[in-house]
């Protein structure tokens, strides 16, 4: 996708010194939602460390993906508060629904599914983040609901761009 | 449109305070500046009203005042505070003076919050808090229990501040005790005051901060400076929202404590340390550094004593090791996070191989009250091996979820039962992990226990960062005991073998003993190879991994045996040793249960009994989350 583009708007942020380098990689992160070879390249070059430590430092941090992650970004919050009103049975039910397991995307690109730790709503167990967006009291219902919702935002999208 | 914004009309840059007095004269201004019968509305912006949609609410009392058009000359204003604690009953509303406390407010409730109370001072007595108790309304903060037996200090000015706005603290008071220090105080009183305090570490291991402190000078004093400090603020326990909360409620406060030590410290640059999925902390904590630096309480010549610090912000990128202190600094250098061995201490030699004082958000938050109110009146908080206050983020079976603060020592009943407001339902707790995944559990029997730093080890658990997850009689020992240990492991970060390997090996067991397989023996191993791990990891992350396992063994043994012994899973959580079936008396046919299964392995038609074939069943147990009249049951 940004293959060979230019991340110089990013670069420029920083001076050219190593420890620099965790920040570059989250800008390019949250900038295209992974980390492209042609873009861990260009941030190893600018903090000036081999390319080992940069995919070193991008596969021990969780935050960071070498794969393009889907549309929608679905985080199931895994804290303990929410691990005691089942969050696991959201996972797996949404493993189950969109065929994927949890740290995977669907191949359709639509949709990433991971987990994570206590998002600090714990008093809205089970809590999952569907792209920034808090959802509460989760259940399979509500997923289904969810889910829909995300469906025909999705085919909307595809026909405005088939009208194009 | 009137002005609905609480800030005064003070320009923050015609400011740039030059003196203890210029700060105390800003304060006044700004005082005398806002009008104290001017109505307020206060809607919570913390994280968990925000996921109520508490914006919805502030919006909706905006344009309901524009609409009413209220005489600009009442016209109030709206404050968006964060979490101010009470996060089950939120959205919350406050609205001053009255102090009139409103809960669950949703965005339709803002009409006649405004025509009821703002225009006729009348109450809206369904939006007020009702004592489970006494079924009695509540009307204001102070007189809800929840609220009432708390001591709030380092929470003071959460959920009466705007965050984002740099006179709000001022006025409050905020970076009085920097000027006190800068001032009339010599770096070495500060270090002493700090000393005096009694102030123990709020990350988990309780360090005295005064200690960490004074071995940091005597480092010093053999390697010369640069020092420095850093603000801990990875908060990685998974059950934990505290050190968030004063992030984004009160940047200040962390803000100012790290200047003050830096001024102790002889310190020119400092960090803070931030978890990744914390953005909102990580804003309010940037605007905070901007506005200190434009009034002159950051940066260079700070109140023109000719003292300069200066910090950054590191964001972290999702590695709960990272929270450990060596491995945090060399994330800072820009590396995966590591621990290394501590031969030598990160006092003396820390980031970038420097002496480095690290310290938790919460710790840091309290250094500005002990430097302005004397470590005389912090030490008359709390016990006396454990001064002070300390935040708890009490969730789980509890009805009231939230943020809570006490002083040190009291009884763990104390907040669970009375601030908690106990287990929904009534029945008693059954056990209440603090610590996190580095901590145990105290059961019921114990509820007694002083919550501070000795008595909670002495009982096999600790105090931690300030997690407090309560569990009932439908939480498994088992269960949590795998679930922790599954967080560890994950988040391992390999280095050293016993952790690496010791602790999949405990899962491994707990899993089988999750399936009715193992053998009291068995049990005994696991305490072993615990002891193994807890004398061979090279982290904290290892050695205190097997806690909350040993934990429940010695004060759950039973439900272990009934494990493997029995293959029964007292609680109903272990999905080999259960099966679901539909209580036919309470099953109303409703078929909310079959239309939900993934398995289509529930018959029965409409009106009549369903039955579950247990033969096909995957125990996912989604029948039992959709049965609105608890018909599901587990045997
Ligand atoms: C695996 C691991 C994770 C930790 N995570 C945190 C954390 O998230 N926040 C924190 O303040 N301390 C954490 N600590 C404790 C720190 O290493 C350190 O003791 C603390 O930040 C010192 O500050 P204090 O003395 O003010 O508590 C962690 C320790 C370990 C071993
Ligand atoms: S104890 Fe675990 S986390 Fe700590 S250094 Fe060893 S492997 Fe890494
Ligand atoms: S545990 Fe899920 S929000 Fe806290
Ligand atoms: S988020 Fe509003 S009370 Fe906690």
């Amino acid at each position: 996708m940004h293959q060979g583009e230019l991340l110089d708007d990013i670069l420029d942020q920083y001076p050219e010194k190593p420890e620099y380098l965790i920040f570059l990689l989250q800008d390019i992160q949250s900038k295209y939602g992974y980390i492209s070879q042609d873009s861990m390249g260009q941030a190893c070059e600018h903090a000036g460390v081999p390319l080992t430590q940069g995919y070193s430092v991008a596969t021990f941090y969780q935050s960071f993906r070498l794969d393009p992650s889907g549309e929608h970004d679905i985080r199931v919050c895994m804290g303990t508060a929410c691990h005691l009103k089942g969050a696991q049975r959201i996972v797996d039910d949404l493993s189950r629904k969109l065929n994927i397991k949890s740290g995977e995307t669907t191949q359709d690109l639509r949709y990433t599914l991971s987990t994570v730790n206590c998002v600090g709503a714990c008093a809205l167990a089970p809590v999952i983040v569907v792209d920034e967006e808090y959802k509460s009291g989760m259940t399979a219902k509500k997923m289904d609901k969810q889910l829909k919702i995300m469906e025909n935002e999705l085919t909307e999208d595809t026909k405005e761009q088939g009208n194009a | 449109m009137p002005d609905l914004n609480t800030a005064t009309a003070i320009d923050l840059n015609q400011w740039h305070l030059k003196s203890e007095q210029d700060l105390i004269e800003l304060q006044k201004r700004i005082i005398e500046s806002t009008d104290p019968n001017r109505p307020e509305i206060v809607v919570c912006h913390g994280t968990g009203c925000l996921a109520n949609a508490s914006d919805k609410v502030s919006e909706a009392l905006k344009a309901g005042l524009a609409k009413a058009g209220i005489n600009a000359k009442v016209m109030p204003g709206i404050k968006k505070t964060g979490c101010q604690g009470f996060c089950s009953r939120g959205p919350l509303v406050l609205i001053r003076p009255q102090g009139l406390f409103y809960q669950q407010v949703k965005a339709r409730d803002a009409d006649e919050i405004i025509e009821k109370t703002l225009m006729r001072g009348e109450i809206v007595k369904r939006l007020l808090y009702k004592d489970p108790k006494t079924k009695k309304a509540i009307a204001t903060e102070q007189e809800i229990p929840f609220y009432k037996l708390q001591k709030r200090v380092v929470l003071k000015n959460i959920g009466k501040i705007d965050p984002t706005d740099i006179l709000d603290t001022i006025s409050s008071g905020g970076y009085q005790a920097l000027a006190k220090a800068l001032t009339s105080m010599t770096p070495e009183q500060v270090v002493a005051e700090v000393e005096k305090s009694g102030l123990r570490g709020r990350g988990g291991a309780g360090f005295p901060a005064g200690r960490k402190w004074r071995s940091a000078l005597t480092a010093i004093k053999k390697k010369g400076r640069p020092v420095y400090v850093v603000v801990n603020g990875d908060e990685g326990d998974p059950g934990a929202f505290m050190d968030r909360t004063i992030m984004e409620g009160d940047p200040h406060s962390v803000l100012e404590g790290l200047i003050i030590g830096a001024y102790a410290l002889g310190a020119q640059n400092g960090y803070l340390y931030v978890r990744a999925e914390y953005p909102l902390a990580i804003k309010h904590l940037e605007k905070a550094m901007e506005q200190a630096r434009c009034l002159g309480l950051l940066g260079e010549n700070i109140l023109n004593t000719g003292f300069s610090f200066d910090a950054r912000i590191n964001r972290g990128a999702g590695a709960f090791v990272c929270g450990e202190s060596t491995a945090l600094f060399t994330s800072i250098e820009g590396k995966p996070g590591n621990p290394r061995p501590k031969y030598v201490r990160s006092v003396e030699e820390g980031l970038w191989g420097r002496p480095t004082v690290l310290n938790n958000v919460e710790t840091w938050a309290n250094v500005p009250l002990i430097i302005r109110k004397g470590a005389n009146w912090y030490s008359g908080l709390g016990v006396s091996n454990s001064t002070g206050t300390k935040v708890f983020s009490l969730v789980g079976k509890v009805n009231n979820v939230g943020l809570v603060e006490v002083p040190m020592g009291v009884p763990v009943s104390r907040i669970v039962e009375e601030i908690g407001g106990g287990v929904p339902g009534g029945a008693p707790f059954k056990a209440v992990q603090t610590g996190g995944p580095s901590g145990g559990c105290i059961p019921y029997s114990l509820k007694e226990t002083p919550v501070d730093f000795d008595s909670l080890t002495k009982a096999g658990s600790m105090m931690g960062s300030g997690a407090m997850i309560v569990m009932d009689d439908s939480d498994c020992v088992v269960d949590v005991g795998r679930y922790f240990l599954r967080f560890l492991e994950e988040e391992s970060c390999g280095k050293c073998l016993p952790c690496r390997l010791g602790l999949s090996r405990m899962r491994e067991v707990l899993d089988r003993f999750s399936q009715g397989k193992g053998s009291e023996k068995e049990i005994d191993d696991l305490i072993n190879l615990s002891q193994a791990i807890v004398d061979g990891a090279l982290c904290a992350l290892g050695s205190s991994a097997p806690n909350p396992v040993l934990t429940t063994i010695r004060y759950f043994k039973d439900e272990y045996l009934a494990h493997v012994q029995d293959q029964k899973c007292p609680a109903g959580v272990c999905k080999d040793l259960i099966t679901y079936r539909i209580d036919e008396e309470k099953c109303t046919g409703c078929t909310a249960c079959s239309k939900q299964c993934p398995s289509n392995c529930i018959s029965g038609e409409k009106k009549k009994i369903h039955v579950i074939d247990a033969s096909s069943c995957i125990k996912c147990g989604i029948c039992k989350e959709s049965c609105k009249f608890g018909a599901v049951l587990t045997v």
